[in-house]
């Protein structure tokens, strides 16, 4: 009998580990991949089968104005979702929102995360006065509530911009707010880790090997750190999803120029009461499935995770 | 579960407690007023509001005739002086008596040079009194509008305003009191109770004042729903019983329902779009605009009675002219809006070498009935004749700044000739070339010494057939040059909860409550 | 101990400090305050008056000194919208958003103890998925979503609550409430079910956390072998020691409660201090916007503070810690 030695690729390895055991077997974690999958697809491909790019307004045609979902009497193929009050075709201006919405939430957390991770690694590993100090400063800003650093950068950074970078910048100063106020809670999770890697044999075998402090770091050191980071990265994908719908609400988020989720329901709520409430609905119920997957989906990888509840 | 529908009875309960007594008056409007002072802003409605508490010498009756108020009867003196005889017995609500003083105080007021309202009244000179019932006004010549300016122009009591350091106009910089922004003493029907900005007025009866009461008010509860949605709900609900600007949108909603009323018309309120005039635009670029030919493609590039039809749900009125009908000066002839023709608009657009033209369209979104959606409609209409417009929107108070300093490439605008009612107002304030009292409302520069010959001999003319012909003249060069671009008469729709039984509409669009009586 | 607490407030006193910073420079560098603050007649040589009297020449180190003097003495200068003082207008609003934050902190305990404990006694249960899914629907809603539909069914379609402003208030000395009012009482209800709902969910999870935690505990067994009845065991013994930390959470997030309830002020029109953030916002009033940030973390570390000294007053082991 021959005993096979080569070990398994990633992706044998990947499918036979107890975290794709627990995906499988989790029938909210697979319906939650599935929906992300299918919004996250859908909007970054829209430009290819979408009736009209909303954000062209010479596309917009006002006496296509205000018609209704296509099941209803009056409404009018191609604008399956109906239309708004400046002939927007609303399934288009959703899947073109989602993907303002969910570019902005993915650069959040990555921005967020390499800031996050790099002031967390460099406070670990020399400690001291410089562990002090970037750990003080994330707690500043840890003192004021999340949703008012973000309100507060975004609408200073508007109003030092010259004017007609305004319109084009919004999508870079909402990630920016986000950033501010995200990136401090990762740095603490990493920095904790790291302090008590540091002290650990292989890290220390390391060191009088004098390989560098960087490889160190994140080769080492790093991989270690990573398992809280992706739960918590994950839940906060959604909020900076809901952060950037809720600045746009308020106004200080992305224009109607270039409209995100916020923004489509900050228009539609106009008109809520004037019958037309396919204007505001879909952009919500865009808004709520892909914030929901993205929840059930951390909330699954959290509990696959943790170690306590194996 | 249980908690919250014992929660939900209970608050039910607590509701039918919570409907407005009988004779309150709450309103819900669309804005705030800007202050209490109503020399403190050039704004109509906060005018037409604080028409409640205070008033003026003179008044406008429900037919917009003029009519005596706090004076009785005037004459004409030789060297342009008029002489008013005023009404005895009038008292402030603080008790003070109404005499000349206080005519001569307030006048000095509202015509300092800093006072932000000066323009209201442009021929005056000075103000004498003659003895404590009759007052001089000299104007600087022969103006026939003067009752006109002065039906908006308040009378603050002279004791009043010494005791609280206010008789200069309030400002800011020179550290001069803001005490009438958030106190009030008028003549009227109604007396201030309390001011909370951004939030709530509260207005009382004033059962000492001297005309007949033809209300039955007790108490007017104004507060601000900017909210559109919010408005509407709050009428739906009963939880206010009028409102001056029902969105459009919902006024088939509004009109179903049956506990509102919904009262519609087209007011006077013209709105149009200005041009900058200066050299150049505001990010520096040279300015295409000062070309009559651009002016007139982007005429022809507007689909009027499509915003009509569409953004205005036909309730708009598609003007040719900068004034509406029901103005002395509005000429038949002139009302003819330029023909949708966008194919020329994109010829003359390339004629000129401005495709892709980037430039910025200025609006606020909480002034004009529906400005926002005007402009964005505007946006994709230009774009597709091959300009680059963007659009600049935010609250009035933060545009008004930059519009008066001329930082806007377009502009929307919106004029009612008000008070004045005259076709002379709009040519005055903002037709005629700046300067001290003129042009206050020029926001883009622009001059033309003919029309300024025939505005200026206007002013002087006694005749008003001669006058008004001087006007429509000077009117036609506003066409011809396309220095404004009329669009429509602005709809006007109030909505009543089913409190109130008499509410007077008029098309100046004005809340006149002291004529509103409410159901029993 | 005496360290431990002198550590704390001087830790606290240092963020406040830097926080002060950030509102001074919003208020001196964005955007010019002259310009701001007079019309356009106003001559070079007054604008240079009022600069010098504004003490804008001085060094930015002066200026930074006078800010926080006048900041703790509760002078935060005029608002540019109103010309009313900053620190009276807030006060004006204050009380409307902490009755809402304090009414929601009550309905998020009294709601959300329970489910949580529902959802871990009777763990795998339908109902208890059930809830468990309804509270990531919960989390995944943005507030102002459920504020829209809170005043769509229940103001609008059933008439039940009012859909804005806060009814009829009660001047108590500083102090207006609603909650002696009909109207007033009426008014708090649906604003304070929309903000509380994160939070049930936050305490749903947390109690459902804790109480798992603690079921397993030896303790609990034994009352369980000694013939405690169950829902004695559940309540008396376990659920009590699940209370501390929610309790400690919910202390502390009464002042992200605080800062969230602007977008619930926002949608309801409710006229506390968040609504008069925003608007400062929109009409880039910058001394409100300033002073908002200044005393909302302030409350947000006077009260982390007030709970870490707490905590270290009964749990001994936490004094000589790392600060």
């Amino acid at each position: 009998m021959t005993v096979n030695l080569k070990s398994p690729g990633v992706l044998a390895r990947l499918r036979q580990s107890d975290l794709w055991w627990s995906f499988t077997h989790q029938r909210s974690a697979v319906f939650a991949a599935v929906l992300l999958t299918v919004l996250i697809v859908s909007a970054f491909t829209a430009p290819l089968y979408a009736p009209q790019n909303p954000f062209d307004p010479a596309q917009l045609e006002l006496w296509n104005a205000e018609i209704p979902p296509i099941w209803l009497e009056g409404g009018q193929w191609p604008y399956l979702l109906g239309t708004d009050t400046q002939g927007r075709d609303i399934l288009s201006a959703i899947l073109y929102g989602s993907r303002i919405s969910i570019l902005i939430g993915i650069a959040s957390v990555v921005f967020a995360l390499v800031i996050g991770i790099g002031t967390g690694l460099v406070a670990g590993y020399y400690g001291g006065f410089v562990e002090n100090a970037l750990m003080r400063v994330g707690d500043i800003l840890l003192s004021i509530p999340t949703i008012l650093i973000a309100i507060l950068v975004s609408a200073i950074v508007r109003e030092l911009l010259p004017p007609n970078l305004r319109e084009i910048g919004a999508g870079a100063v909402l990630v920016l707010a986000i950033v501010l106020s995200g990136w401090v809670q990762y740095a603490r999770t990493v920095r904790a880790q790291t302090a008590v890697e540091r002290r650990k044999e292989y890290v220390q075998a390391a060191q009088l090997l004098k390989v560098p402090a960087r490889r160190i770091m994140f080769s080492h050191i790093l991989p270690n750190t990573l398992t809280p980071i992706l739960v918590a990265a994950t839940l906060n994908f959604g909020m900076a999803i809901l952060t950037e719908a809720t600045l746009s609400f308020l106004g200080i988020g992305m224009p109607p120029s270039q409209p995100s989720l916020g923004t489509l329901i900050r228009i539609g709520n106009q008109f809520l009461f004037s019958g037309m409430w396919w204007i505001v609905l879909f952009p919500v119920l865009q808004l709520c499935l892909l914030v929901v997957s993205v929840n059930l989906l951390g909330d699954w990888l959290r509990d696959a995770l943790n170690p306590k509840l194996r | 579960m249980t908690f919250k529908t014992t929660l939900l009875a209970g608050v039910a309960f607590a509701c039918l407690a919570t409907a407005g007594s009988a004779q309150t008056l709450r309103w819900g409007a669309a804005r705030d007023i800007n202050s209490l002072d109503s020399y403190s802003y050039g704004s109509t409605f906060t005018i037409s509001f604080l028409n409640h508490v205070y008033e003026g010498l003179v008044r406008y009756n429900s037919d917009l005739e003029i009519e005596p108020a706090l004076a009785t009867e005037w004459e004409v003196l030789p060297n342009n002086v008029w002489r008013f005889k005023l009404r005895q017995g009038v008292k402030f609500h603080d008790g003070a008596e109404f005499t000349a003083d206080d005519v001569v105080t307030s006048l000095t007021r509202v015509s300092h040079p800093d006072s932000p309202l000066k323009g209201n009244l442009p021929a005056y000179k000075s103000a004498t009194k003659v003895d404590d019932y009759t007052v001089d006004i000299e104007l600087v010549g022969t103006y026939p509008l003067l009752l006109n300016d002065l039906t908006n122009i308040h009378i603050f009591d002279a004791g009043w305003l010494k005791e609280h350091n206010a008789e200069l106009p309030t400002d800011v910089a020179k550290k001069v009191e803001g005490y009438p922004t958030f106190n009030a003493n008028g003549t009227g029907p109604f007396i201030v109770e309390s001011r909370v900005p951004d939030s709530k007025t509260i207005l009382v009866a004033n059962e000492g004042w001297w005309d007949e009461a033809q209300h039955n008010l007790k108490r007017i509860e104004f507060t601000p729903i900017a909210s559109e949605a919010t408005r509407v709900a709050a009428l739906l609900s009963g939880e206010i019983d009028f409102t001056e600007k029902a969105p459009v949108q919902d006024l088939p909603r509004l009109a179903a329902a049956p506990n509102v009323k919904v009262m519609e018309g087209n007011e006077l309120r013209t709105i149009m779009f200005g041009f900058n005039f200066q050299d150049k635009l505001h990010n520096g670029e040279p300015n295409l605009f000062k070309e009559k030919k651009m002016r007139e493609a982007v005429g022809l590039a507007i689909d009027l009675n499509l915003i009509r039809d569409k953004v205005m749900r036909g309730k708009s009125r598609v003007t040719g002219t900068v004034v509406a009908p029901a103005i002395p000066g509005y000429d038949a002839a002139l009302d003819t809006p330029p023909v949708y023709d966008p194919e020329k608009a994109a010829a003359m657009i390339k004629e000129l070498g401005a495709e892709g033209y980037a430039f910025e369209i200025m609006c606020s979104n909480d002034l004009w009935v529906n400005e926002e959606e005007i402009c964005n409609a505007l946006v994709s209409m230009l774009t597709r004749v091959g300009l680059a417009p963007r659009l600049n929107i935010a609250p009035n108070a933060v545009q008004q700044v930059k519009l008066t300093n001329g930082e806007a490439d377009m502009f929307a605008f919106g004029w009612a000739n008000e008070p004045m009612l005259d076709s002379y107002s709009i040519l005055l304030q903002t037709f005629q070339t700046k300067s001290d009292n003129a042009g206050v409302f020029n926001w883009g520069g622009w001059s033309y010494p003919e029309m300024d010959k025939l505005i200026i001999a206007a002013s002087t003319e006694l005749d008003r057939e001669k006058r008004l012909a001087m006007q429509s003249a000077a009117l036609k060069i506003v066409k011809d040059e396309s220095i404004m671009l009329p669009f429509h008469q602005q709809p006007m729709a109030w909505a009543t909860s089913d409190k109130v039984e008499t509410v007077v509409q008029l098309s100046d669009n004005k809340g006149r409550h002291w004529l509103t009586r409410m159901a029993e | 101990m005496i360290v431990f607490l002198i550590k704390r407030l001087a830790n606290a006193a240092l963020v406040m400090l830097v926080v002060a910073l950030m509102a001074f420079m919003i208020f001196r560098f964005v955007g010019d305050p002259i310009q701001l603050m007079v019309n356009e007649q106003t001559t070079q040589a007054e604008r240079d008056a009022l600069r010098e009297r504004l003490g804008l020449n001085e060094s930015v180190a002066m200026q930074y000194l006078r800010f926080v003097g006048n900041a703790v003495q509760g002078d935060f200068g005029i608002s540019y919208r109103n010309q009313q003082e900053v620190m009276s207008l807030i006060a004006e609003r204050f009380p409307a958003t902490i009755e809402l934050v304090l009414m929601a902190t009550f309905i998020s305990l009294v709601v959300g103890v329970p489910l949580g404990v529902i959802t871990a006694i009777h763990r795998g249960k339908w109902y208890s998925e059930g809830l468990q899914f309804l509270s990531i629907i919960g989390v995944s809603l943005p507030s102002f979503v459920i504020g829209i539909l809170l005043i769509l069914v229940f103001s609008v379609m059933l008439n039940i609550a009012p859909a804005f402003g806060r009814g009829d208030v009660v001047s108590i000395g500083w102090w207006t409430t609603g909650l002696l009012t009909p109207s007033g009482r009426a008014a708090l209800i649906l604003p304070s079910i929309a903000l509380s709902f994160y939070q049930i969910t936050l305490v749903m999870r947390l109690v459902r956390a804790e109480m798992l935690e603690v079921l397993r505990a030896d303790f609990i067994k034994f009352a369980r072998a000694r013939g405690v009845p169950t829902w004695r065991v559940h309540y008396s013994h376990a659920l009590r020691n699940c209370l501390m930390p929610v309790v400690t959470m919910t202390a502390m997030n009464i002042g992200a409660l605080i800062a969230f309830a602007l977008i619930t002020e926002t949608v309801f029109q409710w006229p506390g201090m968040g609504l008069l953030f925003i608007q400062a916002v929109t009409f880039v009033d910058i001394p409100v916007m300033a002073a908002y940030l200044c005393i909302v973390s302030f409350i947000f570390v006077a009260l982390n503070t007030l709970v870490d000294i707490t905590y270290a007053l009964i749990d001994p082991r936490l004094r000589n810690a790392k600060a």
